[in-house]
């Protein structure tokens, strides 16, 4: 227990500390932060009105960004499967920031659907046993307990193996190894509840398909990998940590194939719809041109994450692209973007549009609603980044430069991490 | 007819109002947000309503007494704030009664009259307006098509050349998709089959709003804005006290109204007699003449929501 007491405090120490690109990083993110509760004061006093949902579309980008960031969450920890099949040799360090990334990732999810609810107040109604929970048959009752499960274990194993790593101890693998592997149906399980809430809903016959949990999951394995392979390359400049070119590449080649089965998927859809031909089409047509003669305001984005998906799959299927570095990093950027885009917006805005009754309100997002999803990403990479600095400081400093873990007082001078760990993302 | 309930996940059984023992999860989460409350009323910070407020149990699990006192608390508050003593009931369903209505397509002339005698009777707010029946304007040439419908009609020119109208509300499904995807069971069928809401446990997630295949739910995208002159004192707890923002609202069947067995309001405001309405169990009613007599259907039955709100053409 005391050495738990020396480690959270030496890790406080170390996020105080670093160059001026960190704190003017820190900076940033703390201003992102404070404009979006400045934003989020309007709304709660306003009511919901300050954003642009309706009755018609009365879920829009809020539950957009939820949507994609369950399945960044998800895929974060799936990247382990390959880590270990593939052997890229810091299996533990992949662990511990594919771990970092999901507990970020949910609880922005957490955040997005606490900004999205009529009264967050009242979020002790839908806690087990204390509130009056509909179990089994509600999905968002599903979903709120299976992301606090999945954040609840990705904290616990993360912050366990950066203790143990931070007291220069080797993880206990008996504690450790059941514990991620049984994250890994927990992040296929996320996402597919996030898919289910959607594609339950009989009203919605642009949700109502069989394989939108599988798109779910073959996109999450595009997005989220996306990140980790850019952070990866951060890492690997700034700190001791290692990963060879080799993995990189193969993540890459993952991330191509999940894209294609992505696009796959995407066209048997669009198939489905345009062959058959039925009055469910109309959402097809809103999502890339407009209906009755009117044009869409989100064709572009529509045709946006389509291009930049198929662009981004030829240039990760093809061996040399996918191992330059420029071309890398330009693919991963374009498959962030195009499954953003598609989880943001494409997915709910045409779901809504026309509504059940026929009825076309065209929504785009509004300033408050912007500006309070920019506030929810700036505590999510504030998170990020104090999470993977206190992991970078615990697991590649040297252990004789922590502070004494038994026996250490409050005021044993901290050896300041070396410059390199200190440099921002 | 067997219009029993159908939900299989809610349990319909329980009645309003009953006395069931709290769990101890419950009880000590009370003792302990209780606790926090008493520190920020000695703050300053809340008073006293709040804490009750926020503290308030799921309507069917609040005893008589709290329940006495839950709707003496809202008379309360809406009296002060409409200037004139409200009244704030909580009728139980009555026994073997399972409500149903019929509109007859034919008749409607689209007038809208029935919108705005909803909107008076049922406290919706005028400003941002909030209307439970939306009436759709129909071609005749395509008949019922919610593709060739359009809501935003001019209402001073009806009934239009080559048009018809066709009115739309809550559909009171027996088998209600909004009930299934509630995730604090906030919305559930009542016994004498009105799907209701129980408007201080709703979190406003709004899940119902995609589920329900009728748009007939509306959501309080801000502080309801009533008339005081205009607002009705005679509430219900489920049906049309003022709402809160941030709740879903519906069509409730006019429950204050028709659990003292009176028509729904839209039915006596209807000028061409296009509405009508019933108890579905009464073998003499209304309905079940027209169930009878007439060739009903129902909208999106492929849906299997089976609606309790039948369409005919009577003419």
């Amino acid at each position: 227990m005391k050495s738990f007491v020396t480690f959270v405090l030496g890790s406080m120490r170390t996020v105080f500390r670093g160059s001026p690109a960190y704190f003017a990083w820190i900076g940033l993110l703390v201003l992102l932060i404070i404009q979006g509760i400045g934003a989020y004061c309007t709304q709660a006093t306003e009511g919901l009105i300050v954003t642009n949902m309706r009755d018609s579309v009365s879920w829009a980008f809020y539950i957009g960004n939820f949507t994609f960031l369950v399945g960044v969450a998800a895929a974060a920890v799936m990247l382990v499967i390959p880590a270990y099949i593939y052997d890229w040799k810091p299996i533990k360090e992949v662990v511990v920031f594919g771990e970092i990334l999901a507990v970020s990732a949910v609880i922005m999810c957490l955040l997005f659907v606490v900004v999205d609810m009529g009264h967050p107040e009242r979020f002790w109604h839908l806690m087990p046993f204390v509130g009056k929970v509909n179990f089994p048959s509600s999905l968002l009752a599903w979903d709120a307990l299976v992301l606090n499960a999945y954040l609840g274990l990705n904290l616990v194993v993360a912050t366990y193996i950066v203790y143990c790593a931070f007291n220069g101890k080797h993880y206990n693998p008996q504690i450790v190894v059941p514990l991620v592997i049984f994250s890994i149906p927990m992040a296929i399980s996320i996402h597919t509840v996030t898919a289910f809430l959607y594609n339950g809903m009989a009203s919605r016959p642009y949700w109502n398909s069989a394989i939108l949990a599988p798109r779910f999951l073959a996109s999450a394995f595009c997005s989220g990998p996306a990140i980790l392979l850019i952070l990866f390359q951060v890492l690997r400049k700034v700190t001791k940590f290692e990963i060879k070119d080799e993995a990189l590449h193969k993540i890459a080649e993952l991330m191509a194939y999940a894209m294609g089965f992505n696009l796959f998927l995407t066209a048997a859809e669009i198939f489905k719809e345009y062959y058959s031909d039925t009055q469910h089409l109309v959402h097809i047509q809103y999502l890339f041109g407009g209906v009755h003669g009117e044009h869409s305001p989100i064709a572009l984005y529509g045709w946006a994450s389509l291009l930049l998906g198929i662009f981004a799959f030829l240039l990760f299927l093809v061996p040399a692209t996918r191992r330059n570095p420029v071309t890398m990093n330009a693919g991963a950027l374009m498959i962030y973007a195009s499954v953003y885009i598609e989880k943001g917006i494409a997915l709910i805005i045409p779901g809504y549009t026309p509504d059940t009754l026929g009825q076309i309100y065209e929504y785009v997002p509004s300033i408050t609603e912007l500006r309070i999803s920019a506030g929810v990403f700036g505590v999510g990479f504030l998170a990020l980044t104090l999470m993977i600095k206190v992991a970078v400081h615990a697991m590649f400093i040297p252990h004789a430069e922590h502070a004494e873990h038994e026996g250490a007082s409050h005021d044993t001078p901290q050896v300041a991490p070396p410059e390199a760990a200190a440099k921002p993302a | 007819m067997a219009h029993e309930c159908h939900c299989e996940t809610i349990d319909c059984q329980t009645p309003a109002g009953n006395e069931q023992a709290p769990s101890p999860d419950r009880r000590e989460w009370v003792k302990g947000m209780a606790a926090v409350a008493a520190g920020l009323m000695a703050a300053g910070c809340t008073d006293q309503a709040s804490v009750d407020a926020f503290l308030q149990k799921h309507f069917r699990e609040l005893s008589k007494s709290e329940l006495q006192e839950v709707l003496e608390r809202l008379e309360k508050q809406y009296s002060e704030q409409y200037g004139k003593d409200v009244e704030v009931k909580a009728t139980p369903a009555k026994e073997g009664v399972n409500f149903g209505y019929a509109l007859d397509i034919s008749r409607c002339i689209g007038c809208r009259r029935c919108v705005y005698a909803c909107v008076g009777e049922n406290n919706q707010s005028r400003d941002p307006q909030v209307h439970w029946i939306t009436v759709l304007e129909m071609d005749k040439e395509h008949g019922v098509s919610l593709e060739h419908a359009d809501a935003y009609y001019d209402g001073e020119q009806v009934p239009r050349e080559g048009k018809f109208y066709f009115p739309v509300a809550c559909q009171q499904c027996s088998n209600p998709p909004c009930c299934k995807v509630c995730p604090v069971n906030a919305t559930y069928p009542d016994q004498d089959g009105i799907v209701v809401i129980d408007y201080d446990w709703c979190i406003g997630c709004r899940c119902c709003m995609s589920a329900c295949p009728y748009g007939a739910r509306r959501f309080n995208w801000s502080d309801p804005s009533i008339p005081s002159d205009e607002m009705n004192p005679d509430t219900e707890y489920l049906g049309n006290r003022p709402r809160p923002k941030g709740v879903v609202e519906k069509c409730t069947f006019c429950l204050q109204r028709t659990r003292q067995g009176l028509y729904p309001k839209c039915v006596e405001a209807c000028p061409v007699g296009a509405r009508k309405f019933g108890n579905l169990l009464d073998p003499k009613s209304e309905i079940r003449y027209i169930l009878e007599n007439k060739r009903v259907f129902i909208l999106k039955e492929e849906l299997k929501t089976m609606p309790k709100f039948y369409y005919y053409y009577g003419l």
